[in-house]
Parts: C-alpha cells; structure tokens; sequence
C-alpha cells in the first residue's frame, strides 16, 4: 500500500501545481454522476415493478452515505492523504455500480441500494472531500478558485453523466419493459469506466513539500489582521468554535435557499405564466432546468474566484443579502415578466453553486489548511440538513396553498417569503464569523511532516 | 534559478484534455436541452 502512502505522494522539485486541478476534476466529475441518479428511475420501476418512493432509495441512501463519510472519514482523509482517499473514492464508487449490475441482473433490488446507496454512498463523501485540503496548499493565493473547479465538477459530473447513461440504456434495451439486463450493462460499463476515469487522479495527484509556497507569492499582511489565519486549527477544536456553526447556518441556509428553486422550477416557472398570454410548454420548462444546471454549475467557478478577490465574507454577503432582495423581486414581479423570472433564478441558482464552492475556501481562511478537509467533511452535515428542509418548506407550503385553492404565482409566494427570511439569519450568523480565538490555534509544528522533497515546484 | 520543470507540457495537455472533453460533451448536450426554453 505505499503507493497509497501521502509521504509517496509529495511533489518532486518542479512539479507543476496545474496537474492537481485535473486530478481533482478526474474525481469530481465522476461522483457526480449521484446527481444523473433519475434516469435509471423509470427504467428499474419498469423492470423491477418498483415504486417512485423505492426507486429514489439508493440516490438518498448514496446522499446520506455521502454526508456521513464526509463527516466522519475527514481525518483519515487527512491522515492518509489524497492518494489514498481518491483510491478509496475510485474502489467503492465503481465496486457501488458493479454491485447493482448483479442486483439489476438478478432482480435483488437490495443490492443495488447496498451497492449503489451504501458502497457508493462511501465514495461519494471521501472522494467529494478528498481534493480540497491539497488544491488549497497548492494555491494559498487563489484557494477559492482552486476549490472552485473541484467543486464545479461535481456539479459538471451529472451533465456527463446523464445523456450518456440515457444512451446506453436506450442502446442495450435498458429502457424497454424487460430491461433489466439492459440496466446491468449500463451499470457494468459505468462501474468499469469510472475506475479508468478517475484512476487518473489516483495516478496525478501530489502534495506540496512543507512550508511551500509559490513564487514571489506572500500572504497579505493587510488580510492576515481581518479573518484570514496563519495558524492551524484541529477539526476536533474547529467544532468547539462559534464560528464553525455560524458557518454551518450559512451554508445550510444558502444551500436550503437554492434547493427552494432548483426543488420545484418545472412546475413553477409552469404555473407562474399559466395564465399569461405565452405560458410554458413542458419541453420549455425541461430547458428552463437545464439553465438553472448550468447557473450552479457556472456559479461555483465564477463566485469563488471572485471571492478570492473581495474576501470571503463579503462573497456571503452577496449570497444572502442580494440572494435575499433576489427572492423579493421574484415574489413581487416575477409573474410581471418572463425575462425577469429566469434571471431571478438564475441568479439565486448561482449563488447556490457559489455557496458550496466557496465554503472550503473561508473555512481555510479561518482554521488553516491542517485539517481544513476532515472540517469541511463535518461542514457537509449542514448540506444533508438542507437537503431535507428545502423540499420540505416548498412542497408544504405549495400544497396548502392548493388545497386553499390558490394557483399560479401564489402557490409559491409563502414559501419565498420563508426562504427570504432564512437567507436573513444566514446574513446575521455570517456578520457574527470573527477571527477564531488563539486558544484554539495548534503548535507550531517543530519537524516537517513525514516527507524529504523540500525543493520548491514549480508554479 | 527556477528548478527545472518535472512536468512536461504535453502531460499538462494530456490530463486536461481528459478531464475537459467529457466535460465538454457534457455542457453541449446541457445548452442544446437550455435552448428549448427559448424554442419549446
């Protein structure tokens, strides 16, 4: 297993910090694929006569596994390294798609939520936290974009994921009423592929020697006196900090404000323009999520970058404070104007993409890159808690609005008034993040750890 | 004196081609389905 090993795994002298992006993407835009889950939907509840409750639990499965490794498998990742956690991402994400093609082939659909949900769920959350702590190392002066790619691929990964399993399924049969084999091919090759995939990033990925740095590149004395640390806090300490659960309001109420929109925009942007003299067709809305996939996905490059430049807590600002007047222009004219509509939600959709994409980066900020990966793991429990809120506020309030008879624009109004408020409280709990007390602070470390390469990479 | 380079372009090219050609595929099939907002 030394291979495996992180001391294997630092970067001989001119190792260029551009290849470790690739092997994070390697990684991310494979375990994205969780979010392509619904196009073998309708396929197994045909072949396995499954309901729509059933056939959703290896995705929710894999989203709970996701965030309980991420959670309690961040030490060892930091522990052991980003080799070491790729290849454990790459065995159990892939050993997830071969274990349902037996379930599929056998018709045992409890090995395809074991395989998929449980097995798959595991690579999820360590690959999804396996890259962060490294890019930020490689690029202290620029953590927000580094991140940012990493964490674009994950939303990137469906965009792949989902019209290539839609074509292998309608090419092995997977879609007709006795599919199931069809169904097993197409997990095979995806299980088999992704290995190759994302072997590229078990093979690429480095970290840099101790104490390195880029050249001519120092950390801004100016920034260092506001939220920006030199000094390293434990994941177990991070927890004890008020600032660790501000930030877990932030992000979850970010994340629930997204949800809000992203969770109903079919039928929402439907009922808004119903009664409009250009209402919506079916294939139109189909578009109108796809823009939305897009906003997130461009969101999480372009507002972490960004954030890099104007701090991170000003990028939170923006996300909750115009993502709250944002939510207030849709409730009041939204129905007013189609064009005002999309890009309302265009705008709160980036915002979502951007508040995932730049947490790792204002986490680095305030507890330094030493376990910044094991921290943002338990950071994740606040997606998984938002997972579950956002849906719940926008269904519950749209259906007591129907059932007191209201329709169109109205159905939603309650729900935005809710998500306004929440993205008010995320704006105070991140007014509250200040500098993490110095009691908090690790040793400075006396010997470098575990590794001889001390020649400095080249940029 | 910069250290010499360990990395060669071409590997630089080669695992970012692996990473952005799936991905451009990707984004394609994505903005074809996005312009039925405008056509559907």
């Amino acid at each position: 297993m030394t291979f495996l090993d992180r001391s294997r795994t630092v970067a001989p002298p001119g190792w260029s910090r551009w290849l470790v992006p690739p092997a994070a993407l390697a990684v991310h835009l494979s375990i994205g694929q969780a979010y392509a889950w619904s196009v073998f939907k309708p396929p197994l509840e045909t072949s396995l006569g499954l309901s729509g409750t059933a056939s959703a639990l290896p995705f929710q499965l894999g989203i709970v596994m996701l965030g309980l490794s991420a959670a309690f498998g961040g030490t060892l990742v930091e522990r052991n390294g980003p080799r070491w956690a790729m290849f454990v991402s790459l065995v159990c994400f892939s050993s997830g798609f071969l274990i349902s093609a037996l379930g599929a082939a056998t018709h045992q659909f409890w090995l395809i939520v074991l395989g998929y949900g449980f097995v798959g769920g595991i690579g999820l959350g360590i690959g999804y936290i396996s890259p962060v702590s490294t890019l930020m190392k490689w690029f202290p002066d620029r953590p927000g974009m580094a991140t940012g790619i990493a964490i674009m691929g994950f939303g990137g990964g469906a965009l792949i994921a989902s019209p290539w399993s839609s074509q292998m399924l309608a090419s092995f049969g997977g879609d007709k009423p006795d599919g199931d084999s069809g169904i097993a091919l197409t997990f095979l090759v995806m299980g088999l592929a992704y290995a190759v995939f994302m072997s590229l990033g078990v093979l690429l990925v480095r970290v840099p020697p101790p104490d390195w740095k880029p050249d001519g590149w120092q950390p801004d004395p100016t920034r260092t006196r506001a939220l920006i640390t030199t000094a390293d806090v434990s994941a177990r300490n991070a927890l004890r900090t008020p600032q660790f659960w501000c930030l877990w309001v932030v992000l979850c109420l970010n994340v629930t404000a997204g949800i809000g929109i992203l969770e109903k925009a079919a039928p929402m942007i439907k009922d808004y323009f119903a009664d409009t003299p250009a209402p919506v067709s079916v294939s139109a809305a189909a578009g109108f999520v796809a823009l939305l996939s897009l906003a997130n996905m461009t969101g999480r490059i372009l507002w972490a970058s960004t954030s890099d430049l104007i701090g991170r807590k000003s990028m939170y600002r923006i996300y909750l404070g115009v993502g709250a007047l944002t939510y207030l222009a849709l409730a009041h004219f939204g129905n007013d104007s189609k064009p005002l509509f999309i890009i309302c939600a265009l705008v709160i959709l980036s915002f979502y993409g951007g508040g995932f994409a730049t947490i790792p980066a204002y986490l680095k900020d305030l507890f330094g890159t030493y376990q910044v990966g094991a921290i943002h793991g338990r950071l994740l429990t606040a997606w998984s808690t938002a997972g579950v809120l956002g849906p719940l506020i926008v269904n519950r309030v749209a259906d007591a609005q129907e059932q007191a008879g209201h329709s169109g624009p109205s159905l939603y109004t309650t729900s935005m008034y809710v998500m306004i408020g929440l993205l008010l409280v995320g704006f105070v709990a991140n007014e509250l993040v200040r500098p993490v007390n110095p009691r908090f602070h690790e040793p400075r470390p006396t010997a470098p750890e575990g590794n001889t390469a001390h020649a400095a990479p080249q940029q | 004196m910069p250290p010499r380079s360990s990395s060669p372009r071409a590997l630089a090219v080669a695992v970012w081609l692996w990473v952005l050609l799936p991905f451009a595929y990707g984004s394609y099939e994505l903005i074809r389905k996005a312009t039925q907002l405008f056509t559907g």
